[in-house]
């Protein structure tokens, strides 16, 4: 017949060095404390991530000498186990974790807007291009491009700050955009990002 | 008829930490050394 021994010899025998007794009392309490763990937090992986970091606890402080509830052991490691349950859900509760699924990426909602380095350093060039390429039209059409798209001005502004008229202000501005394709085209320039 | 709302209970489920976390434990175990220094006991793993 096969005698079991109590755990407070166990834990005895453990804290005097056998190892053995630790392996006894981790196999017999195993599935009592996986089973409590489980019942809270309804996760396989978090349940073996409570029940490790409770037998850490429980090696430390046998180790330390710390214990002192002799006779008491499984409550005691049942208490570990319950305080690192809470903490986990405070944790959680802290830092909430969002789990994407295939059909939703949350990176698709609260992405970054802002150009990578590269792209970043792609559309400096083109608007430093751009810039030369505009100082190659005639004056009055140079001079309305630049109020329109670089000061935002409207078309009435332009109108009043080079005194000639709306239209042809509007006409400045049509002829200042097919001069550029021209000019782009002519060099085969390639303006893409 | 009346329709009874109770809620079922949930059964519960005997579970058992996989044979590698036990291993892993004995094995932190067996290269934890607790070293006591001037009253002061500091935790060493010997890995």
């Amino acid at each position: 017949m096969e005698v079991k021994i109590e755990d407070s010899v166990l834990v005895r025998e453990y804290i005097s060095g056998d190892e053995k007794a630790l392996s006894i009392l981790i196999n017999r309490h195993n599935q009592r404390i996986s089973s409590f763990i489980y019942s809270k937090v309804l996760d396989r992986d978090i349940t073996e991530d409570i029940f490790q970091d409770t037998f850490i606890k429980v090696i430390n402080t046998l180790k330390k000498g710390s214990y002192s509830e002799e006779g008491k052991f499984l409550p005691w490691v049942m208490r570990i186990a319950h305080n690192l349950i809470i903490d986990h859900f405070r944790k959680n509760k802290r830092m909430p974790m969002f789990e994407g699924s295939d059909d939703f990426n949350i990176f698709s909602v609260i992405g970054d807007d802002k150009l990578n380095a590269e792209k970043q350093i792609i559309k400096n060039q083109i608007d430093s291009d751009l810039r030369e390429l505009v100082d190659e039209l005639p004056e009055d059409q140079r001079e309305v491009l630049l109020m329109r798209i670089y000061k935002d001005m409207s078309f009435k502004e332009i109108s009043e700050n080079t005194g000639v008229s709306i239209n042809t202000a509007l006409g400045r501005m049509r002829y200042a955009l097919i001069n550029l394709r021209k000019i782009i085209d002519k060099h085969n320039i390639v303006l893409t990002n | 008829m009346e329709e009874i709302y109770a809620k079922k209970n949930e059964t519960c489920e005997l579970i058992k930490a996989q044979p590698e976390t036990v291993q892993f434990l004995l094995n932190y175990s067996k290269s934890m050394h607790i070293v006591d220094y001037d009253g002061l006991k500091f935790e060493n793993n010997k890995n």
